[in-house]
């Protein structure tokens, strides 16, 4: 019964009017063990398609573009990374400068503030002066 | 498309790429470099691909399309070789290969014309339906079902021959 079908199959296709589906039964049918020896030229004719098939492509395709992209993004990474480094530096010595400058300014104003206190002593010893002569008129009366 | 929707969508079908290259061209070597240019070829193009219904068709149809631009191209520059053609190193290893049944099934199919050898690479190795064959090769189904009729009962009628004589 099922040799009858897969003999008409055969017939179909060979004028190419099997659908998948039934060249699918055909393959499977001849790559059994045991194909009746009127078919089995078929076995090793049907196999073939299977063998054909196991051929695979080998090497690891290359993408040159997605390799150059990513270095792309790297080197701007790299760019970017440096140019932040420099203005941070650049930023530490304007810090720096700018302590330097206020350090300057409250010195002088420091020392502004200490020749004024100086003065101010002088007068006041001179006060001290005139006390000390008073009490001595005054005591010796 | 991303790059992730390109690896995950064309590359798994490189394989049937290099194998309708190498039905064509016959040597290995010519179909690992047509794979890869073809695949850079689709890389390169990958922001139109997502316009295609069947990418895999055509990626398949510019598989056929490149590699019968190379047959003609070496046909060309090798016009006055014609005849060496059956000295180069392929046919050493289609003798090696023809040892056995599968060997000689592909020997034979790589003897069939071009379109027949086509036809039945896509219809009886990757299984293709008419519609998807009539796309990648632009050929109506009538003419796939002649052509492809041909070619089995070319290949039946060879591999038969062939084998009575190994039997012999």
């Amino acid at each position: 019964m099922e040799l009858l079908k897969i003999e008409r199959l055969l017939e179909k296709y060979f004028e190419a009017n099997t659908s998948l589906e039934e060249e699918n039964t055909l393959k499977e049918f001849f790559a059994k063990e045991t194909v009746p020896d009127h078919l089995i030229q078929y076995k090793g004719f049907f196999g073939a398609f299977e063998q054909v098939k196991k051929e695979v492509h080998e090497p690891e395709i290359k993408f040159p573009k997605k390799m150059f992209k990513l270095n792309w993004i790297a080197a701007a990474a790299v760019i970017l990374l440096m140019l932040s480094v420099f203005s941070y530096q650049q930023y530490e010595v304007h810090q720096q400068k700018e302590a330097q400058k206020a350090f300057l300014e409250t010195q002088k104003a420091l020392r502004m503030i200490s020749q004024n206190l100086n003065k101010g002593n002088r007068a006041v010893a001179q006060l001290e002066y005139f006390d000390k002569a008073q009490q001595t008129v005054f005591k010796n009366d | 498309m991303t790059q992730k929707d390109f690896l995950d969508k064309v590359l798994p079908f490189k394989d049937k790429v290099y194998r309708l290259a190498k039905r064509l061209l016959v040597s290995r070597d010519e179909a690992e470099d047509a794979t890869q240019e073809l695949y850079l070829k689709l890389w390169k193009n990958k922001e139109s691909l997502e316009g295609y219904q069947n990418m895999e068709a055509f990626a398949m149809t510019m598989t056929k399309n490149y590699c019968l631009d190379q047959l003609k191209s070496k046909r060309a520059s090798n016009l006055t070789l014609v005849h060496s053609n059956y000295a180069n190193p392929d046919s050493l290893q289609k003798t090696i290969e023809a040892k056995d049944e599968a060997g000689l099934m592909l020997q034979l199919i790589d003897e069939l014309p071009e379109k027949q050898r086509l036809v039945i690479q896509l219809r009886d190795v990757e299984n293709y339906d008419f519609d998807e064959i009539g796309e990648i090769l632009e050929m109506e189904p009538t003419a796939i079902r002649v052509t492809l009729s041909r070619a089995r009962k070319t290949l039946r009628e060879k591999f038969i021959k062939k084998q009575q004589y190994g039997i012999a």
